[in-house]
């Protein structure tokens, strides 16, 4: 059994089938990269997963647990995090905020210690404190660690983004359009992030992306998708050259 | 210029890290313990109320400021406090339980009506706040055998192990301590755990869920904290007037109390504070103006509506953040002086959100 | 017999809330603003129309569409010069900067014209006509006639002329509006000024049976309720909601025990938002990630 295993999901908005039937299988340690046109039903994936979207149909098993059947303030504790293509961040907090609210779902002290500041809310919030700091470091926000979100410019915000979701300590990371928006040495940046994210973090990554050559350069597999189906799956090159995939590009 | 050094987290949680906060503070907390002593009686009455309304006020910022849920009808919340702490001293209750109590009851009145209201959000949650607050005063005016209905009832002396605290000083400082004892515990909160959920949720309800935020647990939880505070505040406010009547908790008290945190600044404790002394010192100031205005104006009540109308469509028009926006800005340029650049504080592009249905 | 008479009087206020919910929809619609200060400019109306009624002794029939035309281009300022500062804040801004304006409507309105209320008189008042076994007041029966005629009238505005179908394009998408050549922010304006109207209008045809005081803004209160009962955002149910909140109260006066008539409408918004938040006519929520 894989890593992650979506079978068959179904999902209809009124009449727009938005998925219909897609299903893939994601192993342990790989990049995964989801390719289509818009609309093709990628970003409804992901909700389906973060159980934003309960599925009319079909399966969401990660490690042979089904997360469609988990309640959707259950899913970071099961280990999943997300970053959103329209960038989701709390804007009125700092970034150092913002990703301690990435260690939410960790011990916190509970309420009377921390109306007190007894000592067992300080432990919990200086190890929350210890974990930020690093991913901090890793990701080269120190510049921006008090700033506010509200005022940062598009590609910190990004970055901020994937920060609070790695500070949830995930097992499966999804990301949504990355690199949408990004200048091309953001880019590169991130191309090592995931690598990093990966190789030492050992985090598991399913990411949308239309920057192929990103794609080609981080992912192991690719599933290419149009209105709400798979129309090929395999290594970036496959994937690229496949008929289907040139076709529903060009609008057949 | 001042730079902050940390030699550990701790560190930068420390509340007072500079010397010039802490002798501020403790001048503050001087000035206000020689007050009674000093001023007049009737000074010693507004300052009271002014802690009162200021811990209202504390009391809507933590669920419109920091949970980004409004209410129009946070007078609702000061009513029952207030009845419940006259009922309770009435059948022999001692002071502190039934301070307690007031707090208790109206946060699981909070809880009644915070249950259902999570289904609704924004605009909704502003309406149903504004029904149930016209509703709870057309209650209290009829339920006259629990509360003298629109005659209205007296609340009784408070007294604690013996001792009055109904004269002037006394009730000054059991105001005080407990606005401060409120104000500390909400730091505290504000900026760990439970108020950074608060925000989350404020901010982007999507982001939280993702976290493993219980949005709408959150939620309550905000309006049971929100309406315990706000409910100990009236049990003051009862004490305060020593007579209570409906129309004594109408509208115009909900809307001061959103003025005050919208003027304050959202999302900040102190804005809460500022705000709730600017609002609450309004009305008299206004007074005090009128012997210099014509007659026709100053003879109406429409003055004291309209300044307050003046003052928030400025605000809302030119100072967003509010107050406590201004008082960074002015902090920020004597901290970073000569350095201090206009645009630190720009806004960030305003782009339409959409917070439309679809 | 009583039920009719009760069922009549019911519509015609009914039909006031229906106009004041159909402009706060009309406004909602176009700038996601929700207007608290709609009541008051209603209640401004009333006292415009008194100034030129009894105050210039101007006939009624003109004074009428002055009013309308007055309080309407007023309102189209208001967007113009204060409301479109805000577009695209978060909608509690429009919250507040509505109530800001309500108030400063309020306040001056009282510092004008005193505490006490007044009375004009409509070519109506003081008439009855028999429809069968009941006997109806005039003023009811032309407030149920205006109300009908400017949905109508709007509804075609909306539907068959230019502006109106443009109108509608842009409530539903500035910006696709926006980029097929439409005056999105001129559009809104207009959309204030008519709204403007609109409540000018419930204002003169209200205050003839209440009186014109500054404790008209309340309809706005009841008229919320309207807007929640028919659906929030739509027009139809703005309709269907006044109406009914009108026939509710009107029954609550009689059926009902104690006072409860005064607070029948904050009773069923309650309930509807908390158990059927659509309403009878409006769509489904929920934010896009
Ligand atoms: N919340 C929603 N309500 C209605 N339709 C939706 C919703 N989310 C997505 N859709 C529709 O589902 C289809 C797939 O959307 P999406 O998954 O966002 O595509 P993409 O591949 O570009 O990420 C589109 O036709 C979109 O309009
Ligand atoms: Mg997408």
């Amino acid at each position: 059994m894989s890593f992650l295993e979506v079978r068959d999901l179904a999902l209809a908005f009124g009449g727009v089938r938005a998925l219909d039937g897609v299903g893939f299988s994601v192993e342990r340690g790989q990049v995964f990269a989801i390719i289509g046109p818009n609309g093709a039903g990628k970003t409804t994936v992901l909700n389906v997963v973060t159980r934003v979207f309960a599925p009319a149909s079909g399966q969401v098993l990660l490690e042979g647990v089904d997360l469609v059947r988990m309640p959707r303030h259950a899913i970071a504790g099961a280990g999943v995090a997300r970053t959103f293509q329209n960038i989701e961040l709390f804007e009125g907090a700092t970034v150092l905020d913002n990703l301690l609210l990435g260690r939410h779902r960790f011990d916190h002290g509970g309420l009377l210690s921390q109306m007190v500041q007894g000592r067992r809310a300080r432990a919990c919030e200086d190890a929350s404190r210890e974990r930020v700091e690093a991913l901090i470091d890793f990701l080269d926000l120190a510049p921006h660690r008090n700033q506010r979100v509200a005022g940062l410019p598009y590609g910190v915000r990004k970055i901020v983004e994937l920060g609070r979701a790695l500070a949830t300590e995930p097992r499966l990371l999804l990301l949504d359009e990355p690199a949408s928006g990004l200048n091309p040495e953001e880019t590169r940046d991130l191309a090592f992030w995931i690598d990093d994210i990966r190789h030492d973090l050992g985090v598991t990554v399913v990411m949308i992306e239309h920057d192929m050559s990103l794609v080609s350069e981080v992912a192991d597999r690719v599933l290419a998708m149009n209105l709400g189906r798979a129309l090929a799956e395999g290594t970036p090159a496959e994937v690229q050259s496949h008929p289907d995939v040139v076709a529903a590009y060009l609008g057949g | 210029m001042r730079f902050a050094y940390d030699t550990s987290y701790r560190e930068s949680r420390r509340l007072l890290r500079f010397a010039s906060d802490r002798a501020a503070y403790a001048l503050l907390a001087v000035l206000l313990a020689a007050a009674p002593f000093v001023l007049p009686v009737f000074y010693v009455g507004e300052l009271t109320y002014l802690f009162i309304f200021a811990l209202a006020s504390l009391g809507l910022m933590v669920l419109t400021g920091y949970t980004g849920q409004v209410s129009l009808g946070h007078a609702a919340f000061l009513a029952i406090g207030a009845y419940a702490e006259a009922l309770l001293l009435n059948a022999g209750w001692p002071l502190p339980a039934s301070l307690a109590a007031a707090a208790a009851l109206s946060g699981a009145a909070g809880l009644a009506i915070g249950m259902p209201a999570i289904r609704v959000s924004g605009l909704y949650l502003a309406m149903v706040t504004l029904a149930f607050a016209i509703l709870l005063e057309h209650a209290v005016g009829h339920w006259s055998s629990l509360t003298g209905g629109f005659t209205g009832m007296a609340v009784p002396e408070p007294r604690l192990a013996g001792v009055s605290l109904g004269t002037p000083t006394g009730f000054y400082f059991l105001c005080l301590a407990l606005l401060a004892a409120v104000l500390l515990a909400l730091v505290n909160l504000m900026r760990g755990h439970l108020g950074r959920a608060f925000v989350g949720v404020r901010d982007s309800e999507a982001a939280a869920w993702g976290l493993g935020i219980r949005v709408p647990l959150v939620k309550v939880q905000a309006f049971v904290l929100s309406a315990a505070i706000t409910g100990l505040a009236g049990a003051l406010l009862a004490h305060q007037t020593k007579y209570l009547t409906p129309d004594g908790f109408g509208m115009m008290l909900s809307m001061q109390l959103v003025l005050a945190v919208v003027i304050g600044g959202l999302g900040s404790l102190r804005g809460a504070i500022l705000g709730a002394i600017l609002i609450g010192l309004l009305p008299s100031f206004i007074s005090h103006l009128k012997p210099f205005l014509p007659d026709r104006i100053a003879k109406q009540f429409g003055l004291e509506i309209f300044v307050f109308g003046a003052v928030l469509v400025g605000f809302v028009l030119f100072e967003p953040l509010g107050l406590n926006g201004r008082w960074q800005k002015l902090r920020a340029f004597f901290e970073t002086f000569p350095l201090y650049r206009r645009d630190t504080f720009r806004r960030g592009k305003a782009y339409m959100r959409s917070e439309r249905y679809k | 017999m009583q039920v009719l008479q009760l069922a009549i009087n019911g519509v015609s206020v009914g039909a006031i809330y229906a106009l004041v919910a159909l402009g706060l929809t009309l406004t909602y619609k176009a700038t996601e603003v929700l207007n608290f200060a709609h009541g008051d400019v209603l209640m401004l109306a009333a006292f415009i129309g008194w100034g030129l009624i009894v105050g210039w002794h101007w006939p009624f029939w003109l004074a009428l569409p002055a009013t309308l035309a007055l309080v309407g281009i007023a309102a189209y300022g208001l967007e113009r010069g204060v409301m479109r500062r805000i577009a695209g804040q978060p909608q509690f801004a429009g919250v507040m900067l509505t109530i800001g304006l309500a108030f400063m409507i309020r306040g001056a309105v009282s510092m004008g014209f005193g505490p006490e209320s007044r009375k004009f008189e409509t070519p109506f008042s003081g008439h009855t006509t028999h429809l069968g076994p009941v006997v109806v007041a005039d003023l009811n029966l032309a407030i149920i006639g205006a109300v009908l005629a400017v949905t109508a009238a709007l509804f075609v505005f909306l539907t068959r002329t230019r502006l109106g179908v443009a109108i509608q394009a842009a409530s539903q998408d500035q910006l696709a509006a926006y980029l097929s050549g439409i005056r999105v922010k001129r559009l809104n304006s207009l959309v204030w000024g008519l709204a403007g109207a609109l409540a000018a209008l419930a204002g003169m045809l209200l205050s003839p049976i209440t009186l014109v005081d500054i404790s008209l803004w309340f309809v706005l209160l009841k008229s919320l309720a309207a807007l929640v009962l028919g659906g929030f955002g739509s027009a139809p149910g703005a309709i269907v909601g006044g109406l009914l909140i009108g026939l509710i109260e009107s029954f609550a006066g009689v059926y009902a025990p104690g006072a409860i008539k005064d607070v029948v409408a904050y009773i069923v918004l309650i309930v509807v938002l908390v158990v059927w938040p659509r309403g009878l006519l409006g769509e489904a929520h929920g934010r896009r990630v």
